[in-house]
């Protein structure tokens, strides 16, 4: 064991900052005691008390430096002393202007007055104690977050009503306000289209397809799929269309829902009449009939109601490319199939890219399975097989419990494609990828080893597998969209250009006997 | 024009809260987005989420937010004054010659920690109760001597908080309200009583302390009759560079500058003088206590405001953490385990040597300072994790927790901040944010004295209780 001494004349260094020195000294490896100090008598005190008491301590004066250090051998006490100094003259790096950072929304919005908006995205356990608190600060809400009770969700709608402010969600995935996307949102063109959604993906469907057809968006206002519910009674959809109808900005509103609560109809419609501006309606499987009489454009599908949007905005027919559903691609496929390959299998991300393929599929077909099946009859017994012609919405709840997102991550849906591959009474496959913000950065790459598989097992097989993919997406999404799409064409998949020519074509290639 | 077409019009500034990545999408495309640093409120148990919804019913709130205006309004109101020193027997409430008070909250001689029991016990020994330290041992757990905390006389002990009859104290008045605080005298560093140290050369200063430097305070402020008004030599304190609560060079300087003059004209001899210079300038410290006693004569003054959910009491015995809450007067204790204190150690000691932490010393940070005036004491930074942001970014977190600044004593780094006041339960418990404390390390040992300096916590038991009582007790 030896004790070395070092000495800095006149050195000095804070008592705290020498205690803090100290302290990584002794982790030094190899060393068995080191104590960093000034001169003073206190400290050779200390030093006295420990038994490293040297000569060359006594002597050191107040404003000496004193380093002693104790180790097993000569050398270790010396490397100490290398690290030691380093530490001595290592100077703090970080001069970062500080970040305010907050806890609670009461805090940052008080601290912040331009602060107009909360997005809150909270275990649904607390999001609407943290919807009440955004609100009571006159915040507008978006409230990405699930399962938060109806009740609370009624309680939140109408105190935001009463205050005047937006109150979208539970459960809503996406909104543009301001040209700004949030959470699941598209990169689209500033425009004259005002959207109000209760569904998420349909909602973003439109505003992608206002954009590929020349169009732009106002504002897209999500409102949570239970808004137009009984209970809910459509208090967010109504204040929107009043919002988007007072809004100078927006020329035309569509609206997006799966059919309302009929109360909840009679209300959304009655508003309608009143509107100063032209709505055009795409309730999915909604009633011609009483839209028209309402004074509403009805949109029987999503591509339909975008391109009404747009003519009406005023864009010149002649000059969009409507992207026309591709009828000797139909026929190319249908060549291909064996007469056992008959059922559609769709695996989707989006909900509502879900339902219109969905509704799309049982036109034509009365065995139309699903885990988002309406008529309890066609709910899937066990979500986890496949019966007749079958449509999985993999952002439903059973399919979320515990994971992310779908179109976060994509794994039990790459699971799923592998099983559906493999069935020879699988006619066509039919997938969604959605891009923009919140999505999987590259949803179609991480499908593909999957699909060149899948194709190359089924050729094996001796039978073809049909893989429609679509992409919504615009081209101003950061994943790149005509990257997606090539990567698709490439691996053999074909490609729809639209959820609507998906969900028809997905049905039309396995339609027999026309 | 309503709300939501002004919002169509205006810039999208959003407060995310939740997943991270959806406020990186917004600043992405240019527009403005704060994220949260959020957890669930009450540590996501169901009974206190319960309890902090019931305390935000409309009625309930408007009579808590009443109240806790009143309480900070006192906290902030109160004036302070230094106006003599004298010993505890003469002046203490309720002191007695075989009382010993302790710091934080009650506990008995068998469940004290090292640093309290050598306290306890050179105590014993200096006021002659006991004629060495092993015979102390058998006359503290005789049942001969009343224990009791400081807090529940009207005084604040630091570290240990041992306060015995014959100790000469701080007299505190507040001119505002009325109330008085008491706590003893430093006896600077490092092997005291305070910190569980006493040897024969602990008693001999304690001695000293009572035959020539109370005296000599006590008959220097009769000469002074305005007293001496602590608040604002607080606030020129903290505008030198303390926190005062772990630096104190600045407000020590002041104080015995305002001292001198009168310490000067006593009667006794040059020499004792000097004795008392030199025992000030040996130690930072000695302005340590006199920062405790403002602290807490300013918060008794809000103490037992009904409805009020104002901390107005921090204490530790070194075994537990205790708190009082205006709301609930007198002397209701929720406590919970006392923490480790993480921080530079003097040279020679490990961290396990620490003993847990302990004394009234967090009234301070009870009051503003200390932790929670962190920004105003570069020079310490090493204590809370070393960079000047750090310390910063304490000082601001603070006021996440509290009620108000107080206007009279200012932090310039942050444009003049007045310091966070008010520590409110409700807060603490929603946020999950635990007010910052900066503090000495005792060695866990009786008899060694103090070992290091760093930040401490309080046990979250101690804010959960209080709030699950407040919320049935406001109604």
């Amino acid at each position: 064991m030896t004790v070395q001494v070092v000495i800095k004349p006149n050195t000095y260094f804070d008592s705290v900052s020498l205690m803090s020195l100290s302290t990584k000294a002794n982790q030094v490896e190899g060393v068995e005691q080191a104590i960093i100090a000034m001169g003073t008598e206190m400290n050779k005190g200390v030093i006295r008390n420990v038994g490293l008491m040297t000569p060359e301590v006594e002597e050191a004066k107040n404003s000496d430096l004193m380093i002693v250090v104790k180790a097993a051998t000569d050398e270790l006490c010396e490397n100490a002393f290398v690290s030691i100094n380093e530490l001595l003259t290592k100077k703090n790096t970080n001069t970062g202007k500080s970040e305010v950072k907050y806890s609670t929304i009461s805090s940052a919005a008080q601290s912040i007055p331009e602060a107009n908006l909360a997005v809150i995205s909270v275990n649904g356990a607390y999001a609407a104690r943290e919807a009440k608190k955004a609100l009571e600060n006159d915040l507008h809400v978006m409230l990405f977050s699930d399962n938060v009770s109806i009740e609370e969700e009624i309680e939140l709608k109408k105190f935001a009503h009463e205050k005047g402010l937006l109150m979208m969600g539970p459960d809503c995935g996406t909104a543009i306000l301001g040209n700004i996307g949030l959470a699941f949102a598209n990169a689209v063109r500033k425009g004259e289209i005002g959207i109000v959604g209760a569904s998420g993906t349909g909602s973003q469907e439109i505003s992608v397809r206002i954009h590929d057809f020349g169009g732009g968006i106002t504002q897209l206002i999500g409102t949570g799929g239970r808004d137009l519910s009984e209970e809910v009674g459509g208090i967010m959809m109504l204040d929107g269309i009043k919002a988007l109808d007072e809004d100078e900005a927006t020329k035309v509103i569509v609206l997006v829902s799966k059919p309302p609560a009929p109360s909840v109809e009679e209300k959304i419609l009655a508003q309608i009449s009143q509107c100063k501006k032209p709505v055009v309606v795409w309730f999915i499987g909604g009633d011609e009939e009483k839209i028209t009489k309402a004074g509403g454009h009805f949109a029987k599908m999503s591509k339909e109601a975008a391109l009404k949007a747009v003519l009406l905005a005023g864009a010149d027919e002649s000059k969009i490319n409507k992207r026309a559903l591709n009828i000797p691609l139909i026929e190319e496929v249908r060549a291909k199939l064996k007469p056992e390959q008959k059922y559609i299998r769709g695996l989707f991300c989006g909900g509502t890219l879900c339902d219109e393929a969905m509704y799309a599929a049982m036109e034509k077909f009365d065995n139309v399975y699903s885990n988002i099946q309406k008529n309890a009859d066609y709910l899937l017994e066990d979500n986890n097989v496949s019966k007749e012609h079958t449509f999985i919405d993999f952002g439903d709840d059973e399919f979320t419990k515990g994971k992310p997102h779908p179109m976060i991550d994509p794994s039990t849906r790459i699971e799923r494609f592998k099983q559906e591959a493999k069935d020879p009474s699988v006619g066509v496959i039919v997938m969604d990828f959605v891009l923009g913000f919140g999505s999987h950065e590259d949803p179609v790459g991480v499908m593909l080893p999957a699909i060149i598989e899948a194709k190359q097992l089924a050729e094996q097989e001796g039978r073809h597998l049909e893989i429609l993919g679509y992409v919504l997406g615009t081209d101003l999404d950061y994943q790149n969209f005509d990257e997606q799409v090539e990567k698709l064409i490439a691996a053999g998949v074909t490609h729809a250009s639209s959820s609507q020519n998906a969900g028809l074509l997905a049905r039309e290639f396995v339609v027999k006997g026309e | 024009m309503s709300k939501i077409n002004e919002l169509f019009k205006s810039k999208i500034h959003a407060i995310n809260v939740g997943i991270e990545f959806f406020k990186d999408d917004i600043v992405k495309q240019n527009a403005s987005a704060t994220h949260l640093d959020w957890t669930p409120p009450g540590g996501g148990k169901p009974e206190l989420i319960a309890a902090l919804d019931k305390l935000e019913n409309p009625s309930v709130l408007e009579k808590i937010e009443e109240a806790n205006k009143l309480a900070v309004e006192r906290i902030v109101n109160s004036q302070p004054v230094l106006i003599g020193f004298d010993q505890a027997i003469n002046c203490v409430p309720g002191m007695t010659k075989t009382t010993i008070l302790h710091a934080g909250p009650p506990i008995t001689f068998d469940k004290m920690s090292g640093p309290m029991k050598g306290a306890v016990t050179g105590a014993l020994v200096f006021e002659g109760l006991a004629k060495d330290i092993e015979e102390a041992y058998e006359v503290a757990a005789s049942g001969a001597i009343t224990f009791a905390p400081c807090h529940e006389h009207n005084c604040v002990g630091s570290m240990a908080g041992v306060t015995s009859a014959s100790m000469f104290m701080h007299i505190v008045e507040n001119k505002t309200y009325g109330n008085i605080a008491y706590t003893n005298l430093s006896e600077q560093m490092a092997k005291i009583l305070r910190m569980g140290a006493n040897d024969q050369s602990v008693i001999d200063r304690l001695n000293w302390m009572r035959d020539v430097l109370g005296p000599i305070l006590r008959d220097a402020m009769k000469l002074n009759t305005d007293g001496i008004d602590l608040r604002l030599m607080l606030a020129q304190a903290l505008h030198m560079g303390d926190e005062c609560h772990n630096r104190n060079v600045a407000g020590t300087t002041l104080l015995i500058q305002a001292l001198t003059p009168y310490i000067l004209e006593t009667d006794f001899t040059t020499e004792q003088k000097r004795q008392v210079f030199d025992f000030v300038a040996s130690s930072d410290y000695f302005s340590g206590p006199t920062w405790m006693a403002l602290s807490k004569c300013a918060l008794d003054a809000a103490h037992g405001i009904e409805n009020s959910t104002i901390v107005t009491t921090m204490a530790r015995n070194g075994v537990e953490f205790g708190i009082r809450v205006s709301g609930m007067a007198g002397n209701t204790w929720f406590t919970g385990p006392a923490q480790k204190v993480v921080g530079p150690m003097f040279a020679g000691y490990k961290p396990e040597d620490s003993g847990l932490d302990i004394g009234d010393s967090a009234i301070t940070e009870t009051y503003g300072i200390g932790g929670f005036a962190m920004a105003t004491a570069p020079a310490i930074v090493a204590l809370v994790g070393g960079t000047v942001d750090e310390a910063i970014g304490f000082s601001t977190k603070m006021k996440e927790i509290t009620t108000t600044e107080n206007p009279n004593v200012t932090i310039p780094l942050l444009n003049f901040m007045g310091i966070a006041t008010g520590i409110d339960v409700r807060k603490v418990t929603q946020t999950g944010i635990m007010p910052v404390i900066n503090t000495a390390i005792a060695h866990k040992e009786p008899g060694i004295g103090m070992i290091g300096a760093g930040i401490t916590y309080p046990p979250v038991e101690a804010f959960e209780k209080a709030l699950l009582t407040l919320s049935e007790n406001i109604n």
